[in-house]
């Protein structure tokens, strides 16, 4: 029985102290963000990284998810004689769930997996002990820069996502399924309403804060050389994807709260 | 779990350099565990202001941790860490960077940043503390890598650099701000030994040129004979020997003969 226990409890205990680090992270992160001087070009070198470098695989996550629902949802509605409402179902769906998940997913593995390689190889080499003994807290030289550059390009690229998704999904729509571009385009803005595009970029927003501070935990507690390096990486990537779908279901219950379903 | 028999030479004299005020550094009953491994027992030692002492030990006696301990890089489980009369126990990051302007740390690979030119790297502490002028930046830079005999390389990047230049960089970063006090982890370890003497010059100069205390943890003796005012040889998680390099030398004590003559065979094991 205590063996059992033993063996249930060590990898309970062993999350729980995991979660623990994520938030204690988080918590010295903000306060650092409110209570000390921002690094404005580490911050900008952030954007550039974490927003400007992720276009284009954003641009074609979004054009592709967008092509290829606009053709299926054809596919399906059509044999209903509803193929003009194609354009509104791509429209909500790219801007409650596709976009934010998909965006996040891809910045999970471009960025997470760099902030993650990046901060853990610091460890490594020492050259965040090197940090410490500067008097430099790691936390607001390495994290805080890269958090708010995640909490600033995550919604716009998100944002990004969902319009070339729309406009990838009108193209197909009109120039190979046929459908009249006037009726799919009153028929997107008539069911498009401003609560989607707000769930998506609060969404974007709530994935961003989980990638940056799983991505930078996982860096931060890098041990056992290049092996560890590449093991935290993964790590990073993998537990990121999971708590932005995991993270993906509560939240659109709890907008479900806010914004109830059938509410126009 | 073998206890170090009490030293033959542990010196109860007054140190070299020191006098009525606080030591710029003392450790006291100092004991760290790491994974299950007793790595610090009892550790006491005291670090004079303007002295140069020599920490030796064998490969994995716990020499780089105890350096950690200095600046507050690690956490010790029991013992207290005074610096400059105060004790940076229970200090933690933010209070302890006051600490950590005081004491520069060379590291063992010099720890430089690798997305910075040499001149980044030097210059990290100064922007740190606030200056902004290009042209001031500069000239300090020229400067220290005038003292370490490396001018013109301030556009290199780190990964173009030799051992040896990384730990000059290192130490030219560690010391722009002008520490009271530098602790240098194995700074001839990988080095030839032409490149280790000039190593050791360099360290013996910035004493002369700053009067900075400096802690040298090596398990190269010729560098600890070269540079230290006194030596304190760390066995078995304590400090076994403290005291000159010429009482070191005429110790009859078996384990200290082992490791100057680098015998494996002695009774020490």
């Amino acid at each position: 029985m205590v063996r059992f226990f033993n063996t249930l409890g060590a990898p309970l205990l062993s999350f729980v102290q995991y979660l623990g680090e994520i938030v204690l992270l988080a918590a010295d992160t903000f306060r650092s963000i409110f209570t000390h001087k921002l690094r404005w070009k580490l911050f900008l070198n952030q954007v550039v990284e974490v927003g400007l470098l992720s276009q284009l695989v954003v641009i074609i996550t979004g054009a592709f998810t967008g092509a290829v629902f606009s053709a299926q949802t054809f596919f399906q509605f059509n044999k209903l004689g509803m193929g003009s409402a194609v354009g509104a179902v791509v429209s909500v769906s790219l801007c409650r769930e596709l976009a934010p998940v998909l965006t996040a997913l891809m910045v999970a593995g471009r960025v997470g997996a760099a902030m993650s390689a990046e901060i853990g190889t610091m460890k490594v080499t020492e050259q965040i002990d090197a940090l410490r003994a500067l008097a430099v807290y790691p936390v607001d030289y390495l994290v805080v820069p890269r958090a708010l550059a995640m909490m600033v390009s995550m919604p716009l690229l998100v944002a990004e996502c969902i319009a070339v998704g729309i406009a990838a999904g009108y193209l197909v729509a009109i120039f190979m399924l046929d459908i009249n571009g006037t009726y799919y385009m009153a028929n997107m803005v008539k069911w498009t309403r401003s609560r989607d595009i707000i769930m998506g970029l609060s969404k974007a927003f709530c994935f961003g804060i989980l990638i940056v501070f799983i991505s930078c935990q996982k860096g931060l507690t890098t041990h056992e050389g290049a092996v560890g390096v590449g093991r935290a990486t993964t790590e990073a990537v993998v537990n990121s994807s999971l708590a932005v779908l995991i993270c993906n279901f509560f939240l659109t219950m709890m907008f479900n709260i806010i914004y109830p379903a059938g509410y126009q | 779990m073998i206890e170090a028999p009490p030293s033959p030479k542990i010196s109860t004299e007054p140190q070299l350099g020191s006098d009525d005020s606080s030591p710029m550094i003392a450790l006291r009953s100092l004991r760290k565990t790491i994974e299950q491994q007793k790595i610090l027992r009892g550790v006491d030692l005291e670090i004079s202001s303007g002295e140069t002492l020599a920490i030796i030990g064998r490969s994995g006696a716990g020499k780089s941790v105890l350096l950690k301990h200095m600046v507050g890089l690690m956490e010790p489980d029991a013992g207290e860490i005074w610096v400059q009369g105060q004790n940076i126990i229970g200090l933690n990051e933010r209070q302890l960077g006051a600490i950590r302007k005081k004491v520069g740390i060379l590291f063992q690979g010099g720890a430089l940043f690798d997305s910075m030119t040499v001149e980044g790297n030097i210059a990290f502490p100064l922007r740190e503390a606030g200056e902004r002028d290009p042209k001031v930046l500069r000239s300090k830079v020229s400067e220290m890598l005038e003292v370490m005999e490396m001018e013109g390389q301030e556009d290199k990047m780190p990964e173009s650099l030799s051992g040896g230049m990384k730990k000059r960089v290192g130490l030219a970063r560690a010391i722009i701000r002008r520490p009271l006090c530098v602790l240098y982890d194995e700074p001839t370890a990988g080095l030839d030994p032409v490149v280790a003497d000039s190593i050791n010059r360099l360290i013996r100069r910035l004493q002369k040129r700053f009067g900075m205390t400096s802690v040298v943890v090596t398990h190269d003796m010729k560098s600890a004979f070269d540079v230290a005012d006194r030596i304190a040889y760390l066995h078995e998680g304590r400090i076994y020997f403290n005291g000159t390099a010429n009482q070191l030398q005429q110790s009859t004590d078996p384990f200290i003969q082992d490791f100057l003559l680098g015998r494996s065979d002695g009774r020490g094991d």
